[in-house]
């Protein structure tokens, strides 16, 4: 097993041409389950050490390009690199890649401890030089102390913790993470969600996140792929994703934003840059309000178009409290030109 | 959640309807049915020296438990028990072989699979004592001699292995693939695999497949009959005496056996929970 890590960072050094800029690269993946396609064509560079979110809804070939990076699917066409060499037909330990799964999957009927050195175990490491990295790692997700429980004696958010320092221990170069958050309560997912990013920062290694959360995606990501029916309708940096979403999919898909129409195209305006005000203010449509949500710092005023199309306004509490609508109100959206982005597509 | 359920107590404005106490006493009238004789059999094993095999009760006595271990016309009876503990052992211990690497491959379906499948199903519904006379009819064929752990074990095998792969599909059923994709993500190869997470996850189920066949084993008699040769299992021999003579000894004999299941039962239960306890005493030495 060492023989094989080593073999890897030798192809990893002799090939000139290997492109180290990137610790993974998709070359027009493809996934087929008998007719259907899963995943089509997809193409996708992910730079050195960055936090990558695969996002989208069920059903959108998320977990299926995950699982195929991992190697737990096979590749219909296509090839997945990993720091320039060809992995596609590689089994999973020699990737490269460690995969944290959506339910954890710790083996029930080993101690934490033996689940963090399980990997070693297999390689013939002794128990004592196992047990010795095992803690090493269960440190450093602050798991220590739990050494000698069960999982099931455990927590979610202990138990995922685990997880993280079993796949961690294998020091892949790429961390697969199917959802990694789902499990946990609202509360937790924050505090989690904090550490994995500082975990990917120390580490700098790569860890590619699948989520159909855009929340979690924005804070985590440094690269956000927005995927649906098999492609990728974009990836870029969650800012730009927000800012000047490529098509009214991922407009919609990450929410915050209303797609109107304007000179028979479709435009997508923030939520929170829309107004109620009069038809002399610029860009604008009319309707009328059908509902009002207080949610604390902002209401949110619903709206529904003459035409029949909703959309929402996000008000400031304090500019709502100066001029409150209630629902049934006729009102006029505006916006302003420039937070007007316009949308390619449907 | 079932325990949530079971012991959230009633309110005692909640009225039953007319059916819970039909219902109740039908069950109730089910489970006299089920044990009474049973029970009858159990107190009558007891019976005084001069007694016989109906009551009343004359007396109190352990005479007829003596007379098993008597020489004589019982003398069979602990040799007969040897041998079925004997082959219900064997028979346990491949029909957990099989079954387990059965269910292992009919996890994804392979060409002929359902076929194979169905074939299995088949021999359960197959009248039991034509099984048993088909195999006897093989062995007369190739001038084979009945014995029991060839033929007898052979026919006792067409009853167990179709139960026990049922039992292995449910408990595969509730297995997470996951524990084997993290096994392989872990470097495991598929023997390591195997060893290391697959069975010992699965062990409860597979003892208590193990379990189940050796109990099926042990009472068989349909099939085993036209097939044992000469040395008979202790069904077996239990039915020669019932034809033959009626004392209370053949209650103790029911009793005596009745206490052995428990016990079977009973070490095996101990044996699950002691691994549970070490696991757990292992976890709380921290």
């Amino acid at each position: 097993m060492h023989n094989e890590a080593d073999t890897i960072s030798a192809t990893g050094q002799g090939q000139d041409a290997v492109d180290v800029r990137f610790d993974v690269e998709l070359v027009a993946v493809t996934k087929r389950y008998g007719t259907t396609v899963a995943v089509d064509r997809v193409s996708l560079r992910i730079p050195r050490a960055s936090y990558c979110c695969l996002l989208g809804p069920s059903g959108c070939g998320k977990t299926s390009t995950l699982r195929m990076i991992a190697g737990h699917e096979v590749v219909s066409d296509g090839d997945i690199l990993i720091r320039g060499s060809n992995v596609t037909d590689l089994p999973p330990v020699r990737r490269g890649t460690a995969m944290m799964f959506q339910n954890y999957a710790l083996f029930p009927h080993l101690t934490c401890i033996d689940n963090v050195a399980f990997s070693l175990k297999m390689r013939g490491t002794g128990k004592a030089e196992r047990h010795a990295r095992a803690r090493e790692f269960l440190a450093l997700v602050h798991m220590q102390d739990f050494a000698d429980r069960l999982p099931s004696q455990l927590s979610g958010g202990q138990q995922q913790r685990v997880a993280l320092a079993r796949a961690l221990i294998t020091q892949p170069r790429v961390l697969l993470l199917d959802e990694p958050l789902s499990a946990l309560d609202p509360f937790l997912r924050g505090r989690v969600r904090e550490e994995l990013k500082r975990l990917q920062r120390e580490l700098g290694i790569t860890f590619i996140h699948v989520t159909h959360s855009q929340d979690e995606a924005m804070a985590l990501a440094d690269l956000m792929v927005v995927m649906d029916h098999g492609h990728i309708r974009q990836a870029g940096p969650p800012r730009e994703v927000f800012e000047r979403p490529a098509n009214s999919f991922v407009a919609r898909f990450i929410g915050g934003h209303n797609i109107l129409s304007s000179g028979g195209k479709a435009i997508a305006v923030r939520a929170d840059r829309c107004r109620l005000g009069a038809a002399g203010d610029g860009p604008h449509v009319s309707g009328r309000v059908a509902a009002v949500e207080y949610q604390g710092t902002t209401v949110r005023v619903a709206f529904e178009t003459a035409a029949g199309e909703d959309a929402s306004v996000l008000l400031p509490d304090n500019v709502f409290f100066a001029k409150p609508v209630r629902p049934g109100d006729a009102a006029t959206l505006v916006w302003s030109d420039q937070d007007a982005h316009a949308l390619a597509g449907t | 959640m079932m325990g949530a359920i079971g012991t959230r107590s009633r309110d005692p404005r909640e009225k039953r309807p007319w059916t819970f106490y039909a219902l109740a006493s039908l069950c109730g009238l089910f489970l006299l049915f089920l044990y009474g004789p049973m029970l009858v059999v159990y107190l009558l094993s007891f019976q005084g020296p001069n007694g016989g095999v109906t009551f009343p009760m004359v007396g109190f006595s352990l005479t007829w438990f003596r007379d098993i271990f008597e020489p004589g016309q019982m003398a069979n009876i602990p040799v007969a028990f040897g041998r079925s503990l004997a082959l219900a052992g064997v028979v346990s211990l491949l029909t957990i072989v099989i079954s387990v690497a059965a269910g292992l491959g009919f996890r994804r379906p392979f060409p002929g699979s359902g076929v194979i499948f169905y074939l299995a199903v088949a021999s359960l519904v197959m009248p039991s004592l034509l099984v048993g006379f088909g195999v006897g009819l093989g062995f007369q064929f190739f001038d084979w001699q009945p014995d029991l752990f060839t033929s007898a074990l052979a026919a006792q095998l067409t009853w167990t292995l179709p139960f026990g792969l049922f039992a292995m599909f449910a408990v595969f059923n509730r297995f997470n693939r996951s524990y084997e994709e993290a096994a392989t993500d872990l470097g495991a190869s598929a023997w390591q695999r195997l060893v290391h997470v697959t069975l010992p996850i699965l062990l409860p189920g597979i003892i208590g497949v193990g379990l189940g066949a050796f109990t099926l084993s042990y009472d068989e008699f349909a099939r085993t009959t036209l097939v044992i040769g000469t040395r008979n299992t202790l069904p077996l021999e239990i039915y020669a005496l019932v034809s033959s003579s009626s004392s209370p000894t053949l209650f103790a004999i029911g009793t005596l056996t009745t206490a052995v299941s428990f016990l079977v039962i009973g070490v095996a239960i101990t044996v699950i929970l002691r691994m549970q306890r070490r696991r757990a005493a292992n976890a709380q030495r921290s």
